[in-house]
């Protein structure tokens, strides 16, 4: 899957969910895996129940104000003994209804769980830990040499089930990718797991889902849903470091993230560059977008992150670093070349 | 809109004891969220101590003498704390300006051993969140215990002048009894949790 | 306890003459200090509702604002800081400032006249609390306009609000107003609770208390055992955040689901607060506007109180999320379906009553029916939310969002506009305009489900809370700019109110002391009532007094005319058993909260601040309760 591929795929899906606003990605009555389509059933029901309920009480109060007859004699009325019985009757029998409706919405629920609840599978693990505001990816293998972290966008293989490690690194977020499976909140501290799996491929959004400071709006993720071969293929890639660059000014930019402030908190496989607080920048070119999910990655958006961080996403943990304008083209031809 | 006159409650007192005074059901309402508190504090520090590998977390157990110190002195102070009520109740001037004076000073005792009760727990309240939480459950009891024996310094002095004959003034000793009660008996379950829990685990 | 020579009984005096009398001794002079000093529930509950508006006012503003900034994507108006602040402000003050406040102190205003008695139980605790609140209120809006808001949400979750992430002093001022708010509200509690056991009228048995009274009961038994939950869990958060303790700190044994079960533990049963008393509100409104005795009083009394029961029993409906083990966690979903069944018991028992009703189809009722049909709507998604399953969908989305919404303005905004408009009379003696009232509730109906009807639906397109802006691409932002249009309806509604009630204070038809022929005490008192609410206490024989007893009231005779005093009577059967002084106007409440105001104040600042704090606030409480000599001291 080439950076142009993915990009185009992203912006497909982008404009075809502007024009259709109740499905489509980041919808929970969009579903794209088992799980999500359980959810999602269990959803309709509930509201075909509940709609009938209000359309009921709602009727009683049409029924009310019909019957109405306005009065302004003094003495108010007391219902006689068999109205009382009756409205008595009534009223207990639509309160045992009330309570068997509940007992089957309470009995749905828990089937729903039980029948979402996986056992927990070791085709692929990847631990995902929140930060602010980005989603740290470290992908795990028995053999460390198999392990590799990246940042922001996530591939699966299609049909199989994947083990997600949520922990956090700062503050509470919450990974959330509704059209394949209910949120789980990453708490710091504590270690929460979700098995998901995708039953179609695709591109699906996902949100940060619990406020976590400035850029909470600004802390998505994508989901690449892949068949198996095209994942491992993509998996394999990963495990390679990056290129080594041959332009002049590819290495200009090179040396500019190596030697400078870049390096401090990220890091590129294959090179010094070794950073841990911010985003594995190793295969950055493939991703689609910046900043989790901010801006699209192209050249000119590049640059302009870089020139002001703070001025596409106030109060990202990310510095402006000074430099001059050709410095930064060659930064940005470098990170565009980072396949 | 016209009234009619259909009872007549002249003859009734002009205070009342117990249940039959406003202060009495005041107090016991205050009783009642305290003891919220407290079961809620003692909740948090049970949740922290079953998340902790050990407990106590990284310190020596908590000395107990100074704790059991207080415990024997509140228990001690409880049977003038019964006869007092029961002058206040018979509103007999010299015996309860006797129990009023009593209390205080058994009352200020266990305010001074609770200065080193704090060291004795072998532990600062910023050290991890077993020395946050047994700093807090010691803290709320002194917060308690100090306002009950500053209320009880202000009772006596009042007794001690003329307007302590008034009848409600003696329903107010009573009432600083029952509270005083609850002070007591509120410290016993948390110093269980302090000093006997963590030898148990 | 002796009798002297010069007292003076009422039954010496007749109606005019002891009216004029009690009026002087019970009154409140029109002056600064007899502002500053009275201890009428009515100054101090009107004042309150008065204060809490204003809140209402301020928090609306900044729901207007994020609004705005909401309605389209990508939008600029405000920036991530502030958008933060203004939800947490929004939130804290609408909880804290608003909801809980007013539902209480209609309480105090009204519980006294409707048991028939003269003034709350601890009436200079009430003054107290009022000082304390407003001074808490004021802090909090004081820090917001100097930048220093909070803005980790009304709920304040850690380590977000922590010391490691929560920046300067903006979660200190969020976590002290908390202990002002729940000062303030706890001191009432235990006035509604001390007045509603002992000091109804004569013959107010159990089975004669006015719903809206037992609603009020509930009410105050909940916080009082909820409210230190909440002391419990912000003291812990200042004292992280100001003297190194690790309570919520993962790294030393801390933990942040401790905050989040103490919160809840104190912010499920909240809801309740600000619910059931609404629910009493629609129990006091409805016989008066259907002439009819509300049908099902026991079970409507036994609902509240199983309400209040319940309520306890659901925090964790609130964490479903965090990962707590799922068997748990499903004990949570059926108990949190289970509190639908009293709620659904009133909602019958009220279309019961209504059923064969001679409806008057004023406004109050207007607001009741709007009520009926805007809280079943946010019930039933809380029904939907109280799964597990679909909470892991809709949690943290705008479909909780508008569910909340629905169940606090439809379920608590309604009924409290409702009982405004029926109670205008009885506080001012003047009548609401009844065709701006029409305009009032239409222009609310419309605003409100325009606004938060569709954020059920954006919840479900994926769109999370509390975030400052979205992407266009994600196709939010027609339903959002609708919503914001709907909010600017309601708004508009809210000005019909406030033009309405400023042009009736003015120029509205007078009403008489019954203008509604309803049933209940406060509807004997005059409008607005007189200091004394009542010179003769009345004696009750039925649950609604005024309908047994339309031409004369049965009353008691043999109260002082010479000092203040109220008649103490037993819990279960009210009878008669103590003549009990009432306490005179003093200035000592207002000092003594604003010497544990500036305490409090001062201790986000520094520790030490509470130990100095402590001698001025037990010197204020001494001169509060040292007696001064008068008649009212010294029975």
């Amino acid at each position: 899957m080439t950076a142009g591929r993915i990009r185009s795929v992203v912006q497909l899906a982008t404009c075809s969910s502007a024009l259709q606003a109740c499905s489509g990605w980041q919808s929970a009555l969009d579903p794209h895996s088992q799980t999500a389509a359980h959810l999602a059933g269990l959803f309709w029901f509930f509201t075909a129940i509940c709609a009938i309920v209000w359309v009921l009480v709602v009727a009683a109060l049409i029924m009310v104000l019909r019957r109405r007859r306005e009065s302004e004699s003094v003495l108010p009325g007391d219902d006689f003994p068999h109205q009382q019985r009756r409205k008595a009757i009534i009223v207990g029998s639509l309160t045992a209804i009330t309570a068997i409706i509940l007992t089957v919405l309470t009995y749905m629920s828990f089937y729903a769980t039980r029948e979402i609840t996986w056992p927990r599978k070791h085709v692929l693990t990847v631990k995902v830990t929140g930060q602010q505001w980005w989603w740290q990816l470290d992908y795990q293998n028995q053999d460390p040499s198999q392990s590799f972290g990246t940042a922001n966008e996530l591939h699966i293989p299609v049909g199989q089930p994947v083990t997600v490690d949520l922990e956090a690194a700062d503050v509470i977020h919450s990974f959330w990718v509704p059209n394949l499976i209910g949120k789980q909140d990453m708490i710091p501290g504590r270690k929460n797991v979700l098995t998901l799996r995708a039953d179609k491929p695709g591109l699906y959004r996902g949100q940060c889902a619990e406020f976590c400071g400035l850029q909470h709006a600004h802390m998505s993720m994508f989901v690449f849903a892949e068949p198996p071969a095209a994942f491992e293929a993509w998996r394999r890639h990963q495990l390679e470091p990056a290129a080594t660059p041959g332009a002049p000014q590819r290495i200009t930019g090179m040396n500019i993230f190596v030697h400078g402030a870049c390096a401090t908190c990220h890091a590129v496989g294959g090179t010094d560059a070794d950073g841990q607080t911010g985003p594995n920048l190793t295969h950055f070119a493939q991703r689609a977008t910046i900043a989790a999910g901010t801006l699209r990655n192209t050249p000119a958006n590049l640059s302009r992150w870089l020139a002001d961080p703070q001025a596409v996403k106030p109060g990202t943990n990310m510095p402006q670093v000074p430099m001059s304008p050709a410095d930064r083209q060659a930064l940005v031809a470098y990170l565009e070349g980072l396949k | 809109m016209r009234t009619a006159i259909v009872r007549d409650v002249s003859g009734l007192p002009h205070h009342g004891f117990g249940p039959r005074a406003l202060t009495w059901w005041g107090t016991l309402s205050f009783m009642s969220l305290e003891t919220s508190g407290f079961v809620l504090a003692a909740g948090a520090y049970l949740y922290l101590m079953t998340r902790a590998p050990k407990w106590p977390l990284n310190a020596p157990l908590p000395d107990h003498w100074p704790g059991t110190i207080v415990a024997l002195l509140l228990l001690a102070s409880m049977p003038l704390n019964l006869l007092l009520s029961r002058w206040a109740h018979a509103e007999e001037m010299k015996k309860v300006r006797f129990g009023l004076v009593g209390m205080c000073i058994l009352g200020i005792l266990p305010l001074i051993v609770r200065i080193f009760e704090f060291p004795s727990l072998n532990i600062r309240w910023d050290s991890n969140a077993y020395g946050s939480v047994m700093w807090f459950l010691l803290g709320l009891h002194t917060a308690h215990l100090i306002t009950d024996v500053g209320d009880t310094l202000v009772l006596t002095a009042l007794m001690f002048t003329r307007h302590g004959y008034a009848g409600r003034r003696f329903s107010d000793v009573s009432d600083n009894c029952f509270y005083w009660d609850f002070v007591v008996l509120a410290w016993l379950p948390i110093y269980a949790l302090l000093y006997w829990v963590p030898r148990l685990t | 306890m002796t009798k002297c020579a010069s007292e003076i009984r009422d039954t010496a005096l007749d109606d005019g003459a002891l009216s004029a009398r009690l009026a002087h001794i019970w009154g409140t002079p029109k002056t600064f200090w007899g502002f500053m000093t009275t201890v009428d529930h009515k100054e101090i509950g009107r004042r309150y509702i008065v204060t809490a508006l204003f809140f209402l006012l301020l928090g609306g503003l900044a729901a207007v604002v994020m609004r705005l900034q909401l309605g389209s994507p990508d939008n600029k108006l405000v920036g991530p800081d502030l958008y933060n602040q203004l939800f947490t402000m929004h939130g804290s003050t609408m909880m804290f400032l608003f909801a809980v406040p007013i539902m209480e102190t209609i309480a105090v205003y009204l519980v006294p006249l409707m048991i028939g008695t003269r003034n709350v139980a601890f009436p200079r605790l009430n003054a107290f609390s009022y000082w304390v609140y407003l001074f808490g209120g004021l802090m909090l809006w004081a820090a917001f306009f100097v930048n220093t808001g909070p803005d980790a949400g009304w709920f304040s979750y850690v380590p977000l609000a922590g010391p490691q992430y929560g920046i300067g002093k903006r979660s200190d001022f969020w976590a002290q107003m908390i202990t002002y708010t729940e000062l303030s509200g706890l001191a009432v509690a235990v006035e509604i609770i001390v007045t509603v056991f002992k000091m109804r009228a004569p013959g107010m048995t159990l089975d004669r208390i006015p719903l809206f009274v037992w609603a009020a009961l509930v009410t105050a038994f909940m916080i009082l055992f909820a409210m230190p939950a909440v002391m419990v869990s912000s003291t812990m958060l200042i004292l992280d955040r100001l003297v190194g303790t690790h309570f919520f700190n993962w790294a030393e044994g801390g933990d942040s689901l401790l905050w989040q079960h103490l919160f809840w533990f104190f912010g499920h049963p909240e809801v309740y607060f600000i619910f059931i008393p609404a629910t009493g509100i629609v129990s006091a409104i409805i016989p008066a506007f259907t002439r009819r005795r509300m049908f099902g009083y026991v079970a409507l009394v036994l609902s509240l109180i199983g309400t209040g029961f319940l309520a306890f029993g659901l925090w964790v409906h609130h964490m479903f999320v965090t990962g707590l083990p799922r068997l748990g966690e499903s004990f949570f979903t059926a108990s949190s379906m289970a509190v639908a069944i009293p709620s659904g018991i009133q909602i019958f028992c009220w279309i019961a009553t209504l059923w064969d009703g001679k409806l008057r189809l004023r406004t109050p009722l207007l607001f009741v029916f709007g009520f009926i049909v805007n809280f079943v709507i946010g019930g039933l998604s809380g029904v939907m939310v109280a799964s597990v399953p679909i909470d892991t969908q809709v949690h943290d989305t705008y479909f909780v969002v508008a569910h909340f919404h629905y169940v606090l303005i439809g379920g608590a905004v309604f009924p409290l506009l409702g009982g405004i408009y029926y109670w205008f009379p009885k506080f001012y003696g003047r009548m609401l305009n009844e065709r701006l009232g029409r305009w009032n509730f239409w222009l609310a109906m419309i605003g409100f489900n325009l606004a938060f009807f569709p954020m059920h639906i954006l919840g479900l397109m994926g769109m999370p809370r509390r975030v400052y802006t979205y992407p266009a691409e994600m196709g939010w932002g027609g339903l959002n700019l609708l919503s914001t249009v709907g909010a600017s309806i309601f708004v508009l509604s809210f000005l019909v109110l406030v033009l309405n009630i400023i042009r009736s204070l003015r120029s509205g038809e007078i009403a008489g002391d019954n203008p509604w022929d309803a049933g209940t005490l406060e509807w004997a008192a005059t409008s607005p009532p007189e200091p004394q609410n009542f010179s003769r206490i009345p004696v009750v024989t039925d649950r609604e007094p005024l309908w047994q007893n339309p031409e004369t009231l049965p009353v008691i005779g043999g109260m002082h005319a010479d000092r203040r005093e109220i008649l103490v009577s037993t819990l279960v059967e009210a009878t008669p058993e103590v003549l009990e002084s009432s306490p005179q106007a003093t200035i000592w409440p207002f000092i003594a909260a604003m010497v544990t105001s500036v305490t409090l104040l001062a201790s986000i600042f520094t520790p030490w601040a509470i130990v100095w704090g402590a001698l001025p606030v037990g010197i204020a409480l001494t001169g509060w309760f040292w007696p001064g000599g008068e008649k009212e001291d010294e029975s």
